[in-house]
């Protein structure tokens, strides 16, 4: 479902897209082209080219478009991002301009 | 320009009393902060604007729930008779659950809080809603740390909800030393109202207050409210107006000779009476009479008994002749038996509310007053009695309230003051005397109508209750035995005197024949004497006639011409 509804804005970086094993799901929340949001899908894009390259896949969901898809996942801020694999379910909140966070947020860094 | 335009609109929140407190409800359009500790009511207060929204005011609401998710709400407020399944299938309602989890939850620099704002417009948008509830937004203070944003975020949802032109309810937990704990109370400048639940005494009463109301007169004080199965009552019990309807109607007392002490008719519908008296006198009794008489007449009554449980009365009432249960039974009497310390004062006032509501009956019966005593103050309880009074004289119910008066107090004074109030006071007293304690029953005072002021003897027969003249003798008031002694004395006295006179008649008789007899006597002698002086007299007549014709013919033949014959005639008539 989530696949059809996928906004034109939201294409995963090129020849990644068909990647067999992908083992990063993720999923961006939006409201609209706000800074925020464009910072937040630029500052991801960069993150998972560095670490995930080839494992994952960028969904992004602009809820000015799609509202009812807030509640699935229990969208409150904008931007959100949403770890749907793998799990357990992870949320990241905010522009993701916080690097280190973002990686603790994905488990991709331990906790400190 | 019509006189709404000129008022704040509002809009109702179709709960009991709230509406009138608030002068109609809810500002409209605007948003409206209830808070207050846990537990005391807020949700369950949200969750009534909401459905009875819908319900009843046919607009539709968005209920967006932070602390509880959609089946507990569900079933929260089944039990009330609010189905929410049928109120979203018929696009009346809208539910929003939203669930902050800090723990999965990183934040990584700036974001806003839009997703909610669009959750919400999807949520208004479905169904078209005029009115909202959002319960408890400052959870989401518990979800995100950046308070800084969170505030920002808030003012700007408030300002959109009003934009929106949707009425909003949103909750908020007591904090310390301010209303809510994130101080939300500062964004909201409208409409504020605290929910409390205090113990005093060990009695717990959930108390209500509007702390402000921008544009609008509203009732300042602490109300108490209720959560029953109907929801939540609140109580605008400071309402004291004098202008009542009265009634010229009167309703039988149920004892006929108290009917005739009342100016022949009993009671005036409408109006408060109050019994006094001391333990045992027939307090109750004479309740249960005047019930018994309304519900024979098909009449409701509600029977408020402070004291005993309903069976009980029943069963006591019973050993009197005054069989209650049939009218239990067909509905027409309801009893309400409650400590008086099972809540506060203004509970039970609130309780009887609803009961009157819920019964609309035409007389009810508070058994005794006096013990609500126990359940505050002696200021309390006058206040409460007052209030009482007010509201159902306001209603037209007639109003039988029993007060116990400990021994040594005066007799004429009700403990809690309340006798001004009242308009017919019965007093039971016992009478003591010959060793014996009797019932007496007096009309201190009725309102409007020629009472007797005499003491009865108050007795309860197998039959019921019945009046006696009281024995008033030279040793004052008897009752009981006494009176039945005097009673006795007094007949036995009676036929004494009555067997004296006949005595005395009789002896009189005789002497009045004897007299009569003699007076026979003595006129036959007089006619005897009389016939004798008859006789005499025609004796005589022919004599005195031969006399002057001899006389005149000596004169002639001595041809006298000197008027001696008449002296001599008068001297012959000397000797006769």
């Amino acid at each position: 479902m989530i696949k059809t509804e996928r906004s034109k804005s939201t294409r995963s970086p090129p020849g990644l897209e068909e990647s067999t094993s992908v083992e990063w799901d993720l999923r961006l929340y939006i409201a609209g082209r706000t800074p925020k949001c464009v910072a937040a899908f630029s500052n991801l894009q960069k993150l998972c080219e560095e670490h995930l390259a080839g494992q994952y896949r960028i969904e992004v969901i602009d809820l000015l478009e799609n509202a009812q898809l807030a509640k699935g996942d229990q969208i409150l801020a904008i931007p959100t991002l949403v770890r749907k694999l793998p799990e357990p379910i992870r949320k990241i909140i905010g522009d993701l301009s916080n690097t280190e966070r973002v990686l603790v947020g994905l488990d991709l860094r331990a906790r400190s | 320009m019509n006189e709404a335009s000129l008022t704040l609109a509002k809009c109702a929140s179709g709960i009991a009393g709230l509406d009138e407190i608030t002068g109609g409800g809810f500002p409209q359009g605007r948003t409206s902060l209830v808070c207050g500790s846990a537990g005391c009511g807020k949700t369950q207060l949200a969750m009534e604007f909401i459905a009875r929204g819908a319900r009843d005011y046919n607009e539709p609401g968005v209920f967006m729930s932070f602390e509880e998710n959609e089946e507990e709400l569900k079933s929260n407020v089944r039990s009330l008779g609010f189905d929410l399944d049928d109120l979203i299938e018929r696009k009346l309602f809208a539910m929003d659950y939203v669930a902050v989890e800090r723990s999965e939850i990183e934040e990584t620099g700036e974001y806003d809080l839009e997703g909610l704002f669009v959750r919400l417009q999807h949520a208004i948008s479905s169904v078209g809603a005029k009115r909202v509830a959002l319960d408890t937004i400052e959870a989401l203070f518990s979800g995100l740390s950046n308070t800084a944003i969170l505030r920002a975020e808030l003012r700007r949802l408030f300002r959109w909800l009003k934009s929106q032109g949707v009425t909003t309810l949103i909750t908020g937990e007591r904090g310390d030393g301010t209303l809510t704990r994130q101080g939300i109370e500062e964004y909201v400048s409208d409409c504020v109202i605290t929910l409390d639940h205090r113990v005093t005494d060990q009695l717990s009463t959930r108390r209500l207050r509007i702390v402000k109301y921008r544009g609008s007169t509203h009732g300042t004080n602490e109300y108490p409210f209720l959560i029953t199965h109907t929801g939540i009552s609140v109580l605008p019990i400071t309402s004291l107006s004098l202008d009542h309807a009265v009634s010229d109607e009167r309703v039988s007392t149920g004892v006929p000779r108290l009917d005739t002490m009342l100016g022949g008719q009993g009671y005036y519908r409408g109006t408060t009476i109050l019994v006094t008296g001391t333990a045992g006198t027939g307090k109750t009794s004479l309740s249960a009479t005047f019930v018994d008489a309304a519900c024979r007449r098909g009449e409701k009554c509600l029977f408020l008994a402070f004291e005993e449980s309903q069976d009980q009365i029943i069963r006591n009432m019973r050993s009197i002749g005054i069989n209650l249960q049939p009218h239990v039974d067909k509905g027409l009497l309801k009893f309400h038996a409650s400590r008086p310390t099972f809540y506060g004062l203004e509970m039970h006032l609130l309780v009887t509310h609803l009961l009157v509501e819920e019964q609309r009956p035409a007389i009810v019966v508070i058994d005794p007053v006096t013990n609500l005593v126990s359940g505050g103050s002696v200021g309390d309880v006058h206040a409460m009695a007052m209030r009482l009074v007010d509201y159902l004289k306001g209603r037209g119910i007639t109003t039988v309230m029993t007060t116990l008066t400990s021994g040594g107090n005066n007799l004429e004074q009700t403990e809690i003051n309340i006798s001004s109030l009242i308009d017919t006071w019965l007093l039971v007293r016992d009478i003591e005397s010959g060793g014996e304690r009797n019932r007496g029953l007096y009309v201190l005072k009725s309102r409007g109508m020629a009472h007797s002021n005499q003491i009865r003897e108050f007795r309860l027969t197998n039959e019921g209750v019945e009046l006696l003249d009281v024995y008033l003798g030279p040793d004052g008031v008897l009752a009981g035995s006494a009176r039945l002694a005097q009673e006795s004395k007094a007949q036995a006295d009676e036929a004494e005197r009555r067997d004296n006179t006949r005595h005395r008649y009789l002896e009189v008789e005789a002497e009045r024949r004897s007299l009569a007899a003699q007076v026979a006597a003595l006129e036959a002698k007089i006619s005897l004497q009389e016939k004798e002086m008859q006789a005499l007299e025609s004796q005589e007549a022919p004599q005195s006639e031969r006399r002057e014709a001899g006389r005149a013919a000596m004169a002639k033949s001595r041809l006298a011409d000197a008027p001696v014959t008449a002296t001599r005639s008068r001297a012959v008539a000397r000797k006769l």
